[in-house]
């Protein structure tokens, strides 16, 4: 409609969202504020900020101004209506399930995750109580058939690890909605710019910020984002949010933050009592790489397709696995709910298995061999002789992973070097 | 808690404090597709300040029972049956946009039923655009976007939350998307046909405190200021905000309510 006001768009919300300058000193960038705690006017409005009925800061492992900047603009790329920023991806997870889980609880989760995330879901949390059942991302009727009395809770990556399943968030969120049960997305490698979760039906998304939306490698942090969407009381299953809470004078956190209920809890209760903050310095960091998010991010995607066409026509390289390509079983997928690009991390089979591999990694000079994705510089890992090491070929294929698999995140650099550098190594590579 | 009015089940948030006969009143009254929750932190501190705070869901609000009252004097009537019901005679009112134009009628209604009256985001008359009127008609998403647009000042709608972390516009259009169908037509519909306001204000009988935002675009403050003129006992304040002035500055809008109200009696 012409005459109809529109919002203000990502990429300037990737730049200002959050952030109005210091009042101050007119600081244009966002200021750190490294402190841990905020002097009071007076003891009315010390009391007032403690007890929720003024807005402001008290000690920053719960709120920190700069911290805050981050949080607003996450939510805004996002489209949530809040969002807490904490000391790494791991940490938002384990706070977005703390806030609405207990022991006795269950999780349905997609089977293709990140190692981290299977750890804290197979390992750690059935040692409190919260156990979690496994099944193909791709079969969102699993998610449905798993679901038990006891479910609270269903989880998936939107890019799967390693295989880049694609989530059908959709339909995973309507069988989420149809249990009264929250889905919530691990979007790490999508970002808002190729992806966004609450538009699909998502109800929480957290991020490791460590990655694409630092973007440069600096700084380890995590953001868990609140749609507001989920309705916890119809729902009926979340006494954390719908009954007194006694913790904080039995405040009820659907009554009092109504659509802000999860988010608040986390706060209040996860963000005090876990402790798991983000330090300000690091929120800075990771402002300064949002604030290029959208530019980064098609770099990313402009050099990755042409990597992947590069070495799917290669003759030393086995199969490339890319939702962009038409042999990948997402790629129908892809195409609807990735239409900008299906991230810049994917992994290819180098002919000659591992030892293959182990020469292609060492004779890379513009790729860096090390353990992680999402920087502005190429990285490279070859499980079979790093993180996957002790493992024989069986169980790797187990895992997903064959011998000659190499996992690339394409960074930002001339596609050509890149290019050049990957045929260097290839050739090297099939050398005997 | 919740009380019946009018046989209907009303939702009345308390600032998590138990209802006191012999402690002063204060009735927070909502805007229009919106509930209580606008209302958090001021509902809050003065509940922790030996005040009963009663910040209620209007008919088809919130947690409220429907229908909507569909009149803004219907719901100003309906607002006395809400405070007989709760067994208080004098109150303070505090209203804001759709709410505050309920509480400047009920202040005219019952003047000495009234101790203090602040009108928040207000203006007589409050004409709505037509393209809004449309959209809410048709129960069109669109109606939601223009209220969160127009509401929010420009500067506000980049950020900059008081509440850290909160993201203002994306929470305005939760809150505003559960309103069930035909809520918004009919708050806006309302305000739109509340013709003999200034009328009403001319029998305001108490002390009035207006706030308006000097961003607003929807209750402009030129219009706002005949508003004060037409109340006899009224004086103005204005904050650097929108129409959203509770979101947008939630502190200084209890710095402005906090000496107006004044210290429990």
């Amino acid at each position: 409609m012409k005459n109809q006001p529109g919002y203000i768009k990502f990429d300037t919300l990737s730049l200002h969202a959050g952030q109005q300058p210091d009042a101050q000193h007119g600081a244009r960038a966002v200021p750190i504020y490294q402190t841990t705690s905020y002097v009071f006017r007076d003891t009315d409005q010390a009391a007032a900020i403690f007890n929720g009925e003024r807005a402001g800061h008290v000690y920053s492992r719960i709120t920190n101004p700069t911290n805050a900047v981050l949080e607003e603009r996450i939510s805004a790329l996002e489209g949530g209506v809040g969002a807490i920023a904490t000391a790494s991806g791991q940490a938002a997870m384990h706070l977005a399930i703390t806030t609405i889980l207990g022991a006795g609880s269950h999780i349905v989760s997609s089977r293709s995750l990140y190692g981290g995330s299977h750890n804290l879901l197979s390992y750690t949390l059935p040692r409190f109580g919260i156990e979690a059942t496994f099944v193909d991302p791709r079969d969102p009727e699993a998610f449905r058939a798993a679901i038990r009395p006891e479910t609270r809770l269903l989880f998936g990556e939107v890019l799967g690890n390693p295989g880049l399943d694609i989530l059908n968030v959709p339909r995973v969120a309507r069988v989420a909605e149809e249990h009264g049960i929250p889905l919530l997305l691990d979007s790490t490698f999508a970002t808002p710019y190729l992806f966004k979760p609450f538009d699909h039906g998502a109800h929480l998304v957290f991020h490791s910020a460590t990655k694409f939306l630092g973007g440069h490698g600096v700084a380890i942090g995590g953001l868990l984002v609140d749609s507001g969407i989920f309705d916890w009381e119809a729902s009926g299953r979340f006494p954390t949010l719908t009954e007194p809470y006694e913790g904080f004078h039995n405040l009820v956190f659907t009554e009092e933050y109504g659509p802000a209920a999860f988010i608040m809890r986390a706060r209040k209760e996860g963000a005090r009592d876990f402790g798991a903050c983000m330090s300000p310095t690091t929120a800075f960091h990771i402002l300064q790489g949002m604030e290029t998010l959208p530019l980064r991010m098609q770099r990313h995607i402009d050099n990755t397709r042409a990597l992947v066409r590069f070495l799917d026509q290669h003759e030393a390289v086995d199969s490339v696995v890319y939702p962009e390509l038409p042999d990948h079983p997402d790629h129908g997928l892809a195409q609807e709910l990735l239409p900008k690009g299906c991230g810049a991390v994917f992994s290819f089979v180098i002919k000659g298995g591992r030892e293959a591999g182990r020469r292609f990694i060492e004779s890379l000079q513009v790729f860096s061999h090390l353990a992680n994705v999402g920087d502005a510089k190429s990285l490279v890992i070859h499980p079979a002789s790093t993180t996957h090491h002790r493992m024989d070929a069986r169980a790797l294929a187990a895992a997903g992973i064959e011998e000659g698999t190499v996992r690339l995140s394409v960074g930002l650099e001339d596609p050509d070097d890149l290019m050049q550098d990957l045929e260097r190594a290839l050739r090297r590579s099939q050398k005997t | 808690m919740y009380i019946t009015v009018e046989n209907r089940k009303t939702y009345v948030y308390t600032g998590a404090r138990t209802f006191d006969h012999e402690l002063e009143s204060i009735v927070f009254v909502h805007g229009a597709a919106l509930d209580h929750t606008v209302w958090l932190l001021q509902s809050r501190y003065f509940a922790h300040h030996r005040r009963n705070v009663l910040a209620v869901d209007l008919p088809g609000h919130g947690r409220t029972a429907g229908p909507p009252a569909g009149t803004i004097p219907d719901m100003a009537d309906w607002l006395w049956s809400f405070v007989d019901a709760m067994g208080i005679e004098k109150v303070v009112l505090v209203g804001h946009s759709m709410g505050s134009l309920v509480t400047l009628e009920a202040a005219a209604r019952c003047p000495e039923r009234v101790i203090r009256l602040a009108l928040l985001g207000s203006a007589v008359p409050m004409p709505v655009a037509e393209p809004l009127l449309t959209a809410a008609r048709e129960n069109q998403h669109a109606g939601f976007d223009m209220i969160n647009i127009w509401g929010h000042s420009p500067v506000a709608q980049m950020g900059g939350n008081e509440a850290p972390g909160m993201w203002m516009t994306g929470s305005a259009i939760r809150l505003l998307e559960r309103a069930g169908p035909g809520i918004l037509f009919n708050d806006l519909n309302a305000c739109n046909e509340y013709g003999h306001g200034l009328d009403s204000a001319a029998r305001v009988a108490c002390p009035t405190l207006m706030i308006a935002g000097r961003s607003d675009i929807m209750t402009p403050l030129k219009v706002a200021r005949d508003l004060v003129a037409a109340i006899p006992d009224a004086r103005l304040s204005i904050l650097a905000c929108g129409h959203l002035l509770m979101a947008e500055k939630p502190n200084e809008v209890l710095d402005e309510l906090i000496p107006f109200i004044g210290p429990p009696p």
